[in-house]
């Protein structure tokens, strides 16, 4: 009873921090929720004309709803780089950033789901997927394992800083005996997420671009990368507007990590691209589409053309130790380095998939209004989540938000 | 309806029960079924019994060559079975009148209900595939007033649906599509076919890059090569494993089938298929009232909602009523053959030993069910 009492409270405490601030904060959440209202409306009208509001069709069947879903698969398994040091190893630095990225892995995850909601032609009868009452294909569909993988994920990313941060509202330390086995699970869990999410696509025997043992594994170099990046500027923008103090030295260690995984990322390209194009194949044609573009059709070529030199000049520039740690060029990098992979693992991985078609039919996609309407709208909603979230864990590590201060 | 669902429900019971089924679920009779008041259920199955002789006694008799070339004895059966059709509908509305209270809109809501709330068409019993087709068959009466039949006829022992596609005849006409579009009630508004015709350049091979699937001038073009694709019915289907909640699947007889209420729309098998075979409803698929066929199975051509997948079932409210598919039927130059796989006299097999014959993508390993051959 105690405890639901605390409960309470916190929730309390907390909509009070997130209902109040400055003017800034206030005009960035006003913009985020006219965003997503606009996404709002954009999905009322997918609903009542069907998918065909997209521009998706029978010939390229997945587009920007399931090229962000897979993105953002890795953005949310990318948080367990800053778990492990901190939990397992007992890496102090760390401690501070941990709990931001795992505030970043929830909302990821809801946008994952929210993405994948989106993409489906029948949302009302979602229910045929809840084990139990529905019939859930598992283990043979992975998307089952997917779903499965991701909302056990997202208990995880939730329940562990919960647990941390009720202590401390508490004005408690919280106990590693519970949280550590929670955080060696999530680390495992973390990686079993992409792996999974990349054998969505890497089963398919239909999709020759797709269906090639390193996709996994790309996956994985390429989330390590884009993910972390992605805390590094989150970081830099929280230390900047809020009291919370974050040392360089977390964020040169976590840069570290960018830096190894995109070099990782850039070698196993180089690899790919060496295999489709030195000896090609029949099997090839996606990837000459993705880069030259076929029989006159390019409409991949700016956003491919424009990821890679993007990629490889954050890798580069990254390598060298003198610059990383100026910290102007290092949140450069780290955004070039997110813009690119968004794209390769987004648009560059998805589209292609599908062009040329099964019997080599080139058939174009582009997003429609609508379209992006919805993802921007459902980008909001997950940049909502985490600045909520975000607030709450630092009013609770700051100290400012605590149970019944007075009584104490 | 389904309170007889019970778990000592034993499988030679319920093999005699599909048989016993078997004669009012032959593509037409569910209207009859569906008004069962007890009073009424001997005349009714002695009337399907007979309708249903009248239909399609001819082509039980009939061997696979005949139902391919005799082009005219089959539309004579199609129209005589389509007779039959409304004799029953007739039928049915009769004695469901009879039977149903007054309060329309009632039926419709609690129709509604069970309709969004069953399960899925792969799992249910009999009893319950009864039931839900005998809804389905409500709900279009008290929306539209007009009557359908629809089947919930299960796979026959023993047979095993393939085809055989014959590359020397085919012109390019396209009477299948059309045929297939027509018998399928496919949406109008997207143009949705199932089969697609490639015209392909002669002295190239099978160059299906370099092939057009979407032709509008005179055929046969000078020059040039036709061959047909659609679903293949693979008997190691990729498509099938990856659905998440088992809304596709394949059927004993070979036939792989979607049941639309079921699927979530999650496009998965779609990408799945290295055929091209699937086709999404992107939009609400609309028919023209006086176009809509009405003789529909479950797992075939009834109507379809959007944003759900469907795709080419080899006709089966007609090949499981032992008629050839629209698509063959409708061949002007004999170029498609269809028929059981397991029985050592059909065409199909005769083709399959007579002929060299390929599949396409055979390395993928999905054992398709559609061969092509030459003269
Ligand atoms: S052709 Fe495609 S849709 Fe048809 S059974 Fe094979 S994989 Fe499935
Ligand atoms: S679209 Fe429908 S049939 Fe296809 S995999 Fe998804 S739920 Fe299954």
């Amino acid at each position: 009873m105690k405890r639901l009492k605390v409960f309470g409270s916190l929730v309390k405490d907390s909509l009070d921090t997130i209902t109040h601030g400055s003017k800034k904060y206030h005009l960035w959440m006003g913009f985020l929720t006219f965003v997503m209202l606009a996404g709002m409306y954009c999905y009322s009208i997918q609903l009542e004309h069907g998918l065909s509001v997209t521009g998706m069709t029978d010939r390229v069947s997945w587009g920007l709803y399931i090229s962000n879903f897979t993105f953002l698969v890795g953005v949310a398994a990318a948080a367990v780089m800053l778990v492990m040091p901190t939990y397992v190893l007992k890496d102090i630095d760390f401690k501070q950033a941990v709990l931001i990225g795992e505030g970043l892995a929830v909302a990821a995850l809801i946008m994952c789901l929210a993405f994948v909601i989106a993409d489906m032609g029948g949302p009302s009868v979602l229910w045929h997927m809840i084990p139990g009452i529905g019939v859930f294909n598992f283990p043979n569909s992975m998307l089952t394992w997917d779903v499965l993988v991701l909302n056990g994920y997202l208990f995880l990313n939730l329940t562990i800083p919960l647990y941390i941060l009720f202590r401390h509202y508490q004005g408690k330390d919280a106990k590693p005996k519970v949280y550590i086995p929670g955080a060696f699970l999530s680390v495992f869990w973390a990686v079993a997420i992409h792996l999974v999410t990349a054998f969505l696509y890497q089963g398919l025997q239909a999709r020759p671009f797709w269906n090639n043992a390193l996709l996994g594994p790309r996956f994985l170099a390429s989330a390590f990368a884009a993910g972390p990046a992605l805390i590094i500027l989150v970081l830099g923008i929280i230390r900047n507007y809020t009291e919370f103090k974050i040392q360089d030295k977390t964020i040169k260690k976590i840069a570290m990590v960018v830096t190894v995984a995109a070099q990782i990322n850039l070698i196993m390209l180089i690899s790919e691209l060496f295999k489709e194009f030195y000896a090609p194949t029949h099997h090839s044609e996606s990837a000459y589409y993705l880069f030259f573009g076929l029989h006159g059709k390019d409409a991949l070529l700016p956003w491919i053309w424009t990821a890679i030199p993007l990629n490889v000049l954050a890798t580069v520039l990254l390598t060298f130790h003198k610059l990383r740690n100026n910290f102007k060029v290092l949140f450069f990098c780290c955004f070039i380095l997110f813009i690119a992979i968004w794209i390769e693992k987004g648009f560059g991985l998805i589209v292609p998939g599908f062009i040329p078609g099964p019997y080599g039919k080139i058939a174009e996609y582009a997003p429609t209004g609508v379209e992006i309407g919805v993802t921007l709208g459902i980008w909001a909603l997950g940049a909502f989540i985490f600045t909520i979230l975000a607030r709450t864990a630092i009013g609770i590590e700051l100290g400012k938000l605590r149970y019944k201060k007075a009584l104490k | 309806m389904s309170d007889s669902n019970n778990k000592w429900f034993s499988l030679n019971i319920g093999r005699k029960d599909r048989e016993a089924s078997k004669s009012c679920s032959c593509g037409k009779t569910s209207g009859g079924c569906g008004g069962s008041s007890n009073a009424h259920h001997i005349t009714e199955d002695e009337f399907t019994e007979a309708a249903i002789h009248a239909s399609i006694g001819e082509e039980r008799t009939k061997d696979g060559f005949e139902q391919v070339f005799d082009v005219k004895m089959d539309r004579r059966s199609a129209f005589k079975k389509l007779t039959a059709s409304l004799l029953i509908g007739a039928g049915a509305v009769s004695t469901s009148c009879s039977v149903i209270s007054g309060d329309e809109s009632k039926e419709k809501a609690q129709i509604d209900w069970e309709e969004q709330f069953k399960g899925n068409y792969k799992l249910m019993t009999d009893d319950e595939k009864k039931a839900t087709v005998d809804r389905l068959v409500r709900s279009y009466q008290l929306r539209t007033g007009k009557t359908i039949s629809m089947s919930s006829k299960n796979a026959e022992d023993n047979v095993l649906f393939g085809y055989a596609f014959n590359i020397s005849k085919c012109q390019g006409y396209m009477d299948c599509v059309n045929a297939c579009v027509e018998e399928n009630n496919q949406d109008r508004d997207s143009q949705m076919q199932y089969i697609r015709i490639h015209e392909m350049k002669d002295g190239k091979g099978f160059n299906f890059n370099e092939a057009d699937d979407n032709y509008y001038h005179e055929v046969p073009a000078e020059g040039h090569f036709y061959m047909g694709t659609q679903c293949f019915h693979c008997d190691n289907p990729p498509c099938t494993e990856v659905c998440p909640v088992q809304a596709t699947w394949r059927e004993d007889d070979g036939l792989v089938v979607v049941d639309y209420d079921w699927c979530v729309g999650c496009r998965y098998c779609m990408a799945a298929c290295p055929y091209d075979g699937r086709r999404f409803n992107w939009s609400k698929p609309e028919v023209p009232e006086a176009e809509i066929n009405k003789n529909q199975h479950y797992l075939g051509n009834r109507m379809r909602k959007k944003g759900v997948m469907e795709k080419c079932t080899f006709c089966v409210q007609r090949s499981r009523a032992g008629k050839n598919p629209a698509c063959v039927e409708a061949c002007p130059t004999g170029a498609r053959i269809f028929g059981n796989l397991l029985d050592p006299d059909s065409t199909i097999r005769w083709v399959l030993e007579n002929k060299k014959v390929f599949r396409l993508k055979e390395d993928l390993g999905t054992e398709p069910k559609f061969w092509y051959f030459m003269d």
